[in-house]
């Protein structure tokens, strides 16, 4: 009671002491308290990993990866030239490369195409064959293989003759449906006058689609472009099933897997081809971090 | 590398840098020629076939077909044989624990836990991020997860929930926590009793950044006057959480939602990496590779379509809701 009626005297000076500005002061560090808890918990795991890939094996049997984080600090890069000199990572790296990079072209080329004339041009069941594209994003793709695998080898479509090409194919199938929504929502957007001043001008339409869509869509573009390259990079079962892990075409993913059957006794070594296999989608991600929160928000969002 | 393979990979080289820019300039050149030897007044009602074509072309073979031609075999037996339903009755029979049971009830498991796991702490840490001034580096940390493949996730948490026996140093984080405060160590992942579970964990750590950054941006998407006069009605936090911001939110909690609930139902990486399917973690999509690894293609079809069949709810919703989305253009 006291301390409410003296409250009523002189508030200026006693807000700053009142329960209720130590209660906001309270939450206030509470709130940061949790956040930066979360932050920490998540950043464990990929932490652990990662300081443990430089440590001696000597150390890594006998103590948790903390006790690395104090004195006296033993790092080594020897579980890098082991894994890379023991096993064929670094040719699953250029294999990466080599099925990541086609396998991202083909499909947004083909796919700027589509979204364009499903936006802006008329033909017989546009309006269905692109509800048909919405319902196929769902579909898994177990339901392809066997006869997709089938074909392949009917024809000859394997690795043994013709490397990856049997792959890029598959991958701009399955990229497709989602390449060509996310493109098509962004070129609808784009306002009507900008077309027809252009026609007005005699402007044909590939110049059109080259002049105006296309440097106007870069932000759409590059989101849908670092989407298909991690999903492409970071894909395990598409490349374990069309080219399997044969050491001269297995990819990152695979031989990384492969590496968890057979090195049950050398985890030092597991532990720095998972973060080798991580550099590349590491550094796209926080390069280029707001295209790809940009592309996963206009594949989720709809509206 | 040897110099053999070095060459090997030559021809590959070749095919990416010259044959792939090569053959994509050719159709962008050869259909804008084809349509120009058209006369001016048919070109419009045939350059879009020619643009929208290839694209039909590669979702039409190597999607719609193909799952036509998996729902066919699945009634045929390895040698080409009709068996009429019995790949299914195969599959679905000896319920509750043989053919596919353990991996349709461990897809259920995935799809209650991991959707509702990743939901919630998804929405809150939106909600938690929103108030602090560093929001964004916080952000990118707990989303980095979403940049990395589920093979090296699976490392990771392969690595975490890592076991040694009793009395020796424990040096997974989770066994080794558990120790200090005076627990037993877990097997974790090798336990029936919770490999489940501790998989279904590794996949929402990866998950929750995904959720949290849709979210955040559907949170920023609410207009701040909006709290304001709730606020100055005499709201409390809480309150204005329940009942401005949750029912707000409630539309993109649906799409992350039913994204959520794909992926649910298709997991596979973390689990044929981390377990392959033993210690009762089985789920279809591994069973569905398991089976095509051994050529058992009939059996495989099956399991592949009672995964399609699965999904076709949250197919049919999906539609629903672009077509809802479609009408207020």
């Amino acid at each position: 009671m006291t301390i409410a009626s003296e409250r009523i005297a002189t508030p200026a000076v006693e807000r700053r002491f009142s329960p209720e500005w130590l209660g906001q002061g309270f939450s206030k560090a509470l709130l940061h308290v949790a956040v930066i808890g979360i932050t920490l918990v998540w950043i464990v795991p990929t932490l652990g990993l990662l300081v443990s890939s430089f440590r001696p094996v000597s150390e890594f049997a006998n103590s948790g990866w903390w006790t690395a984080l104090s004195p006296p600090f033993k790092f080594t890069l020897d579980n890098y030239s082991g894994v890379l000199s023991s096993s064929n990572l670094g040719q699953s790296f250029f294999n990466s490369f080599m099925i990541t990079i086609p396998a991202t072209v083909i499909p947004v080329t083909i796919a700027a195409f589509a979204a364009y004339a499903f936006s802006w041009m008329k033909f017989w069941g546009r309006d269905i064959f692109f509800l048909a594209l919405v319902g196929l994003l769902a579909v898994p793709l177990q339901a392809t293989f066997v006869p997709i695998l089938k074909f392949f080898v009917q024809v000859g479509l394997t690795p043994e003759h013709v490397g990856f090409v049997g792959l890029w194919l598959v991958h701009t199938g399955y990229g497709l449906p989602f390449a060509i929504y996310l493109l098509a929502n962004f070129f609808r957007a784009l306002p009507t006058d900008l077309f027809e001043s252009a026609e007005i001008d005699g402007a044909g339409t590939l110049t059109v689609f080259f002049r105006i869509v296309l440097p106007l869509s870069v932000p759409a573009i590059a989101s849908l472009v670092i989407f298909q390259f991690l999903w492409i990079w970071n894909d395990y079962l598409v490349a374990l099933v069309y080219v399997g892990s044969t050491p001269e075409v297995a990819p990152l993913t695979v031989t990384l897997a492969n590496l968890v059957g057979s090195l049950s006794q050398g985890y030092q070594l597991l532990t720095a081809a998972a973060f080798f296999s991580m550099i590349v989608p590491l550094i796209v991600f926080f390069s280029l971090q707001r295209y790809f929160v940009r592309g996963i928000l206009a594949g989720s969002v709809k509206g | 590398m040897d110099l053999s393979q070095l060459l090997a990979d030559v021809p590959t080289l070749v095919a990416v840098i010259v044959g792939v820019p090569v053959v994509l300039a050719g159709y962008i050149v050869g259909g804008e020629y084809l349509v120009r030897l058209l006369p001016d007044k048919s070109r419009p009602s045939v350059r879009p076939w020619i643009w929208v074509g290839p694209a039909l072309a590669f979702v039409g073979f190597f999607l719609v077909y193909p799952v036509l031609g998996t729902a066919y075999k699945s009634f045929f037996d390895n040698q080409d044989n009709f068996v009429g339903l019995s790949n299914y009755a195969g599959q679905l029979g000896g319920f509750p624990s043989g053919g596919a049971w353990i991996a349709i009830r461990n897809n259920l498991y995935w799809l209650i836990l991991f959707t509702l796991l990743v939901l919630i702490f998804g929405l809150m840490f939106a909600v938690l991020t929103d108030r602090v001034p560093y929001e964004s580096p916080v952000k990118s940390l707990i989303f980095m997860p979403m940049a990395i493949s589920f093979v090296a996730l699976a490392v990771i948490w392969k690595f975490m929930y890592s076991y040694q026996p009793p009395g020796e140093p424990q040096t997974g984080t989770i066994n080794a926590i558990l120790g200090s405060l005076h627990q037993a160590p877990k097997i974790w992942i090798q336990d029936p009793n919770v490999a489940n579970q501790a998989l279904i964990v590794a996949g929402v750590w990866g998950f929750v950044g995904f959720a949290m950054v849709i979210l955040s941006a559907a949170l920023k998407g609410i207009p701040g006057d909006l709290l304001e006069a709730a606020r100055v009605d005499g709201a409390g936090e809480l309150t204005i959480f329940r009942r401005v911001i949750f029912p707000l939110m409630m539309p993109t909690i649906v799409v992350v939602g039913t994204t959520l609930v794909i992926f649910a139902l298709k997991a596979f990486d973390i689990v044929y990496v981390m377990t392959n399917g033993n210690y009762d973690t089985d789920v279809l999509a591994n069973r569905m590779f398991q089976l095509l690894k051994v050529g058992n293609n009939g059996p495989a079809s099956a399991v592949a379509i009672i995964l399609v069949a699965a999904v076709i709810p949250v197919l049919i919703f999906n539609l629903r809701q672009f077509r809802a989305v479609e009408a207020r253009r």
